[in-house]
């Protein structure tokens, strides 16, 4: 943050800049949108051309040797990749789209992200100023349209207003609780020339993106974290957010509190830790589900009670204080009353609560988690993961991968049952790591996700998870995937049907399966035609051996599991009903 | 339980603020019975006062999501004690009913002043409370009312000092670098720039 005195009340005049940069860059907006973005640090961006927004894409041929861009194959994938990227990476994912169209596919991705907290930067194309309004060819109102999924979006109709236009998109994206930005650049502002410069958004008056730490609720929670006999710590996505992993596990070993996971938290936490007792939700673990009601003290920390994890409300968590931090206001209070509110970045609020916790040990209380956890072992997770007889199971090939990638890999699911399974079986061990659509729920999601996160990360092994209705929904990027060289590890689980859906139907709407079967193509012919290796496994015998040579491959490689057809997936709180009703079979 | 609230939320000048406000209240269900907007005191801050009809635990959600929004100062919800409010109405009477000698102390009474007169009609003005101008408008109406306009709500908040010098600071502060394009015009667009 600048000092006040500094800041000044207008901008400089022109001549006055002029003479400090000897000659200013007179360049067209188009140049400006990718200088700018160079300005930010943006390296890697994934779009598709369109006649609106073709000025910025003539500028960045260009700039091929500083902006690497890769052109997907729908403008939706664009987005996923962009949260793929920026969730391993940590930097703001950045896509080009064109108006109309181009700008309209971008929706479901910015409403994703939105839900989920992940920087983006959307930069779309649009119709010359003097035809916004009139319904001129591919003319979108973009703005009026993404309003309530961005957290922020602005049209630019001037050149000139450009480089302060990306400027605040990447400071409002990338700080408090990130989000997506969309930024639409009108035709004429992307031709017309103007004087170039740049400067860094550090400030808008009317955004607060750091709150103050309120050090009274940090006292006032570590006195009840003090006095507690069973505190209980809830990781959220935030935590990976503000990087504060090493702090929340050093705040469970220092005062021994046991810690769960909501499904975008997971990574964050090794699963192997000592302190680690699972992951929350409708289809988590069985005992950090029950275990909520059984605390006395609960420290959320970065997430939002999701009504996935509370099931029904007005029975959750009622016999404990609950400490919530939390760097988003809004989310404070809105589905559980905290006794003990802390508005700030998690890092911050922790790093001030380790040092006024008194060093304890809750081994009983965590003993009580274990004890819990035999019966979803004994009910659930070992025939699950070791059958001995019958098809193939997800999760037997989701403890596969993690086997052999030794719980390193990025793992980017989709959304079903796959993604519930891979969730509760893979032994994550970095920060990270798990890439998958939580508040939305995206079908397709994983396919291009993985292609972001593999660019984001080309150092780690990305493995994508699918299931066969998901993998439909966005497989043209193979095409991506085949063109930019991405070398993704795609496995689907294929049980030839929508298999979410299809187990709420016979659990919940007397085994009517109103669409849900699923007649699929032959997806390792797929993958051929787009040249990605692949193979196809139906039986035990030979699943380890295709996992092991899906690892070893160079490059994308496809894996189709052909897996029990209608398995279901347990726990499972049914939705709507209390914690307590979590069914185990 | 469902009672009227008074709104305010203080906004940067920004294209669109409104649309952004109101998403809220649609996304809840919730109507919006009135809504004033203006600048206030300090340039470039803008007031907007929102009549709803709802429930405060919902309304404190509700503000807590604006204030969630890049371009807002802050926003509240008050009970009716909270504020000092007004509302105006303008009612347009046949000039006839002026012949009617009780028309006179209707107006007296109610502390309503004429502003225009014409050949065919004049015009009533009164400040108050809502009821009060639909109880005005009600009595008025054996007279030959011809048509009634009532404005959104002005409210002042009986402990914003601070608040409000807490705004008047902002005016010392940068203003942010999209501020004045706003307020221009488009550029001329030449025709080479028009193709596609």
């Amino acid at each position: 943050m600048q000092q006040k005195d500094v800041l000044p009340m207008k901008p400089e005049p022109a001549e006055k800049r002029a003479v400090a940069n000897a000659a200013p860059l007179n360049i067209t907006g188009s140049e400006a949108v990718i200088r700018s973005l160079i300005a930010e640090g943006v390296e890697t961006i994934f779009g598709y051309p369109g006649g609106a927004i073709m000025p910025i894409y003539d500028a960045l041929y260009d700039f091929q040797d500083k902006v690497h861009h890769i052109l997907v194959r729908h403008e939706q994938g664009a987005t996923h990749a962009a949260q793929g990227y920026a969730r391993t990476s940590g930097k703001t994912g950045v896509v080009f789209a064109t108006s109309g169209p181009g700008a309209t596919n971008l929706v479901t991705g910015l409403a994703d992200a939105y839900m989920d907290s992940t920087p983006m930067v959307c930069i779309t194309g649009q119709v010359a100023a003097h035809l916004l309004g009139t319904d001129a060819f591919q003319e979108t109102d973009v703005i009026g349209i993404t309003m309530p999924i961005t957290k922020w979006n602005i049209q630019v109709t001037r050149p000139e207003d450009i480089p302060g236009a990306i400027a605040k998109a990447f400071y409002i994206a990338g700080t408090g609780r990130p989000g997506p930005v969309l930024v639409d650049i009108t035709r004429n502002a992307q031709v017309a020339k103007f004087d170039f410069e740049y400067k860094k958004c550090d400030y808008i008056r009317s955004y607060r993106p750091v709150p103050r730490l309120d050090l009274e609720a940090v006292e006032a929670a570590a006195e009840l974290i003090n006095n507690s006999k069973k505190p209980y710590i809830f990781c959220g996505h935030g935590v990976l957010l503000s990087g504060a992993e090493k702090e929340l596990i050093a705040l469970a070993e220092k005062a021994g509190i046991p810690v769960a996971s909501t499904l975008l938290g997971l990574s964050a936490v090794p699963v192997d830790h000592p302190k680690y007792v699972g992951y929350l939700g409708m289809h988590g673990n069985y005992a950090p589900n029950i275990m909520t009601n059984e605390c006395d003290v609960l420290l959320a920390v970065g997430m939002r009670f999701d009504d996935r994890i509370t099931g029904d409300v007005s029975q959750y968590v009622k016999q404990a204080k609950v400490i919530h931090i939390e760097i988003d206001a809004a989310e404070i209070n809105k589905i559980i009353k905290a006794d003990v509110a802390i508005h700030a970045d998690a890092k911050t609020a922790l790093e001030a609560l380790i040092a006024l916790v008194k060093p304890q040990q809750h081994d009983e209380w965590i003993q009580e988690f274990r004890e819990a956890d035999k019966q979803e072992e004994e009910k659930v997770a070992r025939k699950e993961l070791y059958p001995a007889e019958g098809g193939l199971k997800m999760a037997e090939v989701v403890r596969l991968i993690s086997e052999r990638t030794e719980g390193k890999a990025v793992l980017v699911t989709d959304v079903g049952q796959h993604q519930m399974i891979a969730s509760r079986y893979y032994r994550f061990k970095d920060p990270n790591t798990n890439i998958t659509s939580g508040g939305m729920g995206t079908m397709g999601f994983a396919l291009p996700a993985a292609m972001g996160a593999k660019v984001g990360t080309p150092e780690k092994e990305v493995v994508a998870v699918i299931g066969d209705g998901c993998f439909q929904m966005t497989l043209q990027e193979l095409g991506t995937i085949y063109q930019s060289e991405i070398g993704v590890k795609i496995v689907i689980l294929n049980n030839n049907f929508l298999g979410m859906v299809r187990q709420w139907q016979q659990l919940f709407f007397d085994k009517r399966y109103s669409s849900t079967e699923m007649t699929n193509p032959d997806f390792v012919q797929i993958a051929k035609g787009f040249f990605i290796p692949g193979k196809k496994v139906t039986d035990r015998s030979e699943i380890a051996a295709a996992v092991d040579e899906m690892i070893s491959h160079k490059g994308a490689y496809l894996l189709e599991v052909v897996v029990e057809k209608e398995d279901n997936v347990f726990p499972m709180v049914p939705s709507g009903q209390p914690i307590a009703n979590i069914r185990l079979e | 339980m469902q009672k009227e609230y008074t709104v305010t939320v203080y906004t940067e000048d920004r294209i669109g603020i409104t649309n952004r406000i109101c998403v809220i209240f649609t996304r809840r269900g919730i109507n919006i019975t009135s809504l004033t907007t203006a600048e206030t005191e300090i340039p470039g801050v803008y007031k907007f006062i929102i009549t709803v009809i709802s429930e405060k635990e919902k309304l404190v959600k509700i503000v807590g999501q604006i204030e969630r929004l890049i371009e807002i100062h802050r926003a509240f919800v008050h009970d009716e004690d909270e504020v000092v409010y007004q509302e105006l109405a303008l009612y347009k009477i046949s000039t006839k009913a002026l012949q009617n000698g009780n028309i006179e102390q209707l107006i007296r009474e109610n502390n309503a002043r004429i502003l225009t007169i014409t050949e065919e009609y004049f015009v009533l003005e009164k400040t108050g409370h809502q009821q009060e101008l639909i109880n005005l408008q009600a009595k008025l109406a054996p007279y030959g009312l011809i048509e009634y306009s009532k404005s959104g709500r002005v409210a002042i908040i009986k402990w914003s000092r601070r608040f409000h010098d807490h705004l008047k600071e902002l005016e010392t502060q940068r203003i942010d670098n999209l501020k004045q394009a706003q307020y221009k015009e488009h550029t001329e667009v030449s025709a080479e720039e028009e193709s596609i």
